[in-house]
């Protein structure tokens, strides 16, 4: 099994890269031409993100640094061990929507202590996969073509955010435990 | 609403500082997100250059268009708004499929390409239209199949059955898509009349 997920996602972007054009050259499209023409559009593109991906980076970076984090995690903490949620894992799901790179933080840490085959590791794991970076996404993808009202598309993703962490916990503790 | 948790994690932040008697904490971390910002833009460059470049071959062979008669069905549920043959469709299409494979990288210039597209049907420019709102909600609820950012952690870690997540992630995963569809549905009917246009 792991071979065979590990060889296909090794196989995905290689196979992409060759059957694309090659499939291209068949049609007669100038493949070369064609590439160049499109990669234009992914300099300003990216260039376009920046002031929105800053903004937002801002006050993400402030609320965890200063330790605003902590102490919401702190007086939230009741609420989780009420509800038998283990509190190694409160961070991951918190911090998932506004920022990838540090929840993964906490799942490297998380196994790094009970061990990537531990419930809290595999908890840890499926809460990460099953969720998405909602604040990045929106910043991304609403900035690069200038919306500015982004209606109810936050509140949406917030809310998947937390059905993804809530199921992840009742899935592994029913398979898992 | 991102105005109010943008204003909620500054103001917070600062006054976390201000306990501490440590502004300086507030100075040293706004910078240093906004250099990671900065970072990662530059590090989208060379994806977005690279995948752009690809699709654009993709669409000139017509493999995109193909993508999006294939999926037809799917795609009239969710995005009723857009027309069949729009060339939205196929981005939208293939950024669901680059989503599930677990491609992210793959998966945000496609996306950004489906909001380009999308911007052009939109007739308010500011203002996001119900299929925006459904991409997004796709995009957020973390639409995965093969999560293998994660497999490669627990490869790394030392995992004896690095995989063994595959299901109940693909599992919690529906779960929170499936939610993010219909929540993006409900309201949508509350947020848009039946033209797709603002309502009040």
């Amino acid at each position: 099994m792991v071979e065979v997920v590990s060889w296909i996602s090794r196989m995905m972007i290689p196979s992409i890269l060759v059957l694309i054009p090659l499939y291209a050259v068949m049609r007669k499209v100038p493949v070369y031409e064609s590439f160049v023409e499109g990669a234009k559009e992914g300099f300003p593109t990216a260039v376009s993100i920046i002031p929105h991906l800053v903004g937002m980076m801002v006050a993400v970076s402030v609320f965890r640094e200063t330790g605003a984090l902590e102490f919401y995690l702190k007086f939230l903490s009741p609420l989780f061990s009420w509800l038998h949620i283990p509190m190694e894992v409160v961070p991951i799901g918190l911090l998932r929507p506004i920022s990838g790179t540090g929840s993964l933080a906490f799942v490297e840490s998380v196994m790094r202590t009970y061990g990537p085959d531990s419930f809290l590791g595999k908890l840890a794991a499926t809460i990460q996969g099953s969720t998405d970076t909602t604040l990045y996404v929106l910043t991304v993808y609403f900035g690069a073509v200038g919306i500015r009202r982004s209606l109810y598309a936050l509140k949406v993703g917030l809310w998947a955010d937390l059905a993804g962490f809530l199921a992840s916990w009742i899935i592994c503790s029913l398979m898992f435990l | 609403m991102i105005h109010y948790i943008w204003i909620f994690m500054i103001a917070s932040g600062v006054v976390a500082a201000a306990f501490q008697g440590n502004m300086d904490v507030v100075t040293q971390a706004a910078l240093n997100g906004a250099k990671e910002a900065v970072a990662v833009c530059i590090g989208l460059i060379s994806i977005l250059v690279f995948w752009l470049g690809m699709m654009r071959i993709a669409q000139d062979a017509g493999l995109l268009d193909k993508l999006a008669r294939l999926l037809r069905p799917v795609a009239r549920f969710l995005f009723p708004g857009v027309p069949e043959n729009h060339p939205a469709m196929g981005y939208i299409l293939s950024n669901m499929s680059a989503n599930l494979f677990g491609l992210g990288n793959a998966a945000t210039p496609m996306g950004l390409k489906a909001m380009e597209e999308l911007q052009k049907l939109n007739p308010d420019p500011r203002t996001a239209t119900p299929a925006m709102c459904t991409l997004l909600a796709l995009n957020t609820s973390g639409l995965t199949l093969i999560p293998t950012t994660i497999i490669g952690i627990r490869m790394k870690h030392g995992s004896v059955d690095p995989t063994d997540i595959i299901g109940p992630t693909i599992l919690a995963t529906f779960v929170a898509t499936t939610l993010a569809v219909l929540l993006d549905r409900y309201y949508r009917n509350r947020t848009f009349d039946a033209h797709g246009r603002l309502k009040k």
